[in-house]
């Protein structure tokens, strides 16, 4: 991405903008943070052949990222790009997941993560397909396609690595047990999403919450991975709150625009 | 631009349509299929003095959108056709799918060595035909490859590795 313009940089978050600007831009973030993260495994995974599959990931989830950003920028109509976007919000504006912002940790941490947001793009693309927003169900209808590839690559390692070697399985069990209380934020439904889906746009996303689990104990069983059994739940993502690691990522993304605004190569 | 030049409109009209001209631009990693033939060129027009272009996605982070949108540019330039009057749309309504490839473009892919998507696009699993020697014994290597449009196979007949385009 090449950056134009840093003139309309924002720190207003006031909510009388248009409630699909912020509910595109919410799932933009998701795909953007997700995409930062999974580049760092760029050169360093376990063998050539997930190298490029995890490239050619978080390609796919850029790109998503960045059909959403555009989206959002035109609805805003305050001529930002989607590089402004992307480069010259700070982290209280960013409203994605706090689970898409997790560290990489090690390939179990990267796989459990991957797995438990493609079964959440899942459902959630799955029904944005019927969306009565043209710009909206067009995305969809690419974005599910192609998050049906994640959701098969990342359940078939989750299965590999559940019933590999005991070092295997306790490492994706620790990754289950350390990001299962990110899960709950995704069904969380704001006064954005019931907004929409009244107005058959978006999703009530706790609508597809039972969907998700199916698809996640099933794939969990077959691994021989347990659900950890506490209710404990991490909120705030997606009103702007994030944990210590989404600052991180913004500083080591967006450094070179904030220090040269409006730099290409 | 020198006002004594023709316009654009009236170069193109003497010689090809703006449509012909477009369609023939090539996809930047696959240079023998062209976007006509991908499916990735949804119209072409002329709106006043202004070529009009309307394209759709392939993968949704496919780079070589970006340099078929430098291609397209550089045709009309060359067309005749100034910088600002040049308009390029993306569609994303109805998505792309790999049924938008057209037979001739199935050819050239075979062609080439890659396996061209099945059609109508199934779920990726299933017999695919080596390029190279026609057998159906072929096993997945992976599902993703060099491009986000292929997948890395490999023939169990005659050994060779090649690409499938994925079905989307």
């Amino acid at each position: 991405m090449t950056s134009r313009s840093s003139s309309a940089v924002g720190h207003d978050r006031t909510d009388d903008r248009d409630p699909l600007f912020r509910y595109v831009l919410a799932h933009a973030d998701d795909n953007l943070i997700l995409a930062q993260r999974l580049s760092g495994w760029i050169s360093r995974a376990p063998d050539l052949e997930e190298d490029i599959a995890l490239a050619n990931i978080a390609l796919d989830i850029l790109g998503r990222a960045r059909m959403l950003l555009d989206y959002a920028g035109r609805l805003e109509g305050r001529n930002r790009t989607e590089d402004d976007l992307a480069m010259f919000r700070s982290e209280r504006e960013f409203t994605n997941l706090l689970l898409v912002e997790q560290p990489n940790g090690d390939f179990a941490h990267t796989m459990v993560r991957q797995f438990l947001f493609d079964a959440y793009q899942r459902e959630l693309w799955d029904r944005l397909c019927d969306s009565e927003d043209a710009t909206l169900s067009g995305i969809a209808g690419k974005a599910i396609k192609e998050t049906r590839y994640h959701l098969r690559h990342s359940g078939a390692w989750l299965i590999r690595l559940g019933r590999g070697t005991e070092e295997s399985h306790r490492r994706t069990q620790a990754a289950v047990d350390g990001l299962w209380r990110f899960t709950a934020e995704m069904f969380e439904a704001l006064d954005t999403d019931r907004q929409l889906a009244a107005a058959r746009v978006g999703v009530d996303p706790s609508s597809f919450e039972a969907g998700w689990e199916r698809c996640v104990q099933e794939i969990l069983t077959e691994a021989g991975l347990q659900i950890p059994d506490h209710g404990f739940a991490r909120l705030g993502g997606r009103s702007g709150f994030h944990t210590e690691h989404l600052g991180l990522i913004l500083a080591e993304m967006q450094w070179m625009q904030r220090s040269y605004p409006g730099l290409t190569w | 631009m020198d006002a004594t030049l023709l316009s654009g409109v009236d170069l193109v009209t003497a010689r090809r349509p703006i449509g012909d001209l477009v369609a023939a631009v090539p996809d930047p990693e696959l240079p023998w299929v062209t976007i006509a033939e991908l499916g990735v060129l949804r119209g072409a027009r002329i709106a006043g003095d202004r070529a009009v272009v309307e394209i759709t996605p392939t993968w949704s982070g496919c780079p070589a959108m970006d340099a078929i949108r430098d291609s397209i540019r550089a045709v009309l330039g060359e067309a005749g056709f100034g910088t600002d009057q040049i308009e390029i749309h993306t569609r994303y309504s109805p998505a792309w799918t790999t049924d938008d490839i057209t037979e001739e473009g199935r050819l050239k892919l075979s062609q080439a060595g890659i396996a061209p998507p099945r059609r109508p696009a199934p779920e990726p699993v299933g017999a695919t035909r080596c390029p190279l020697c026609d057998s159906t014994g072929v096993r997945q290597v992976s599902e993703f490859g060099a491009t986000p449009c292929k997948a890395l196979m490999v023939c169990k007949s005659c050994l060779e590795p090649f690409d499938r385009f994925k079905e989307l």
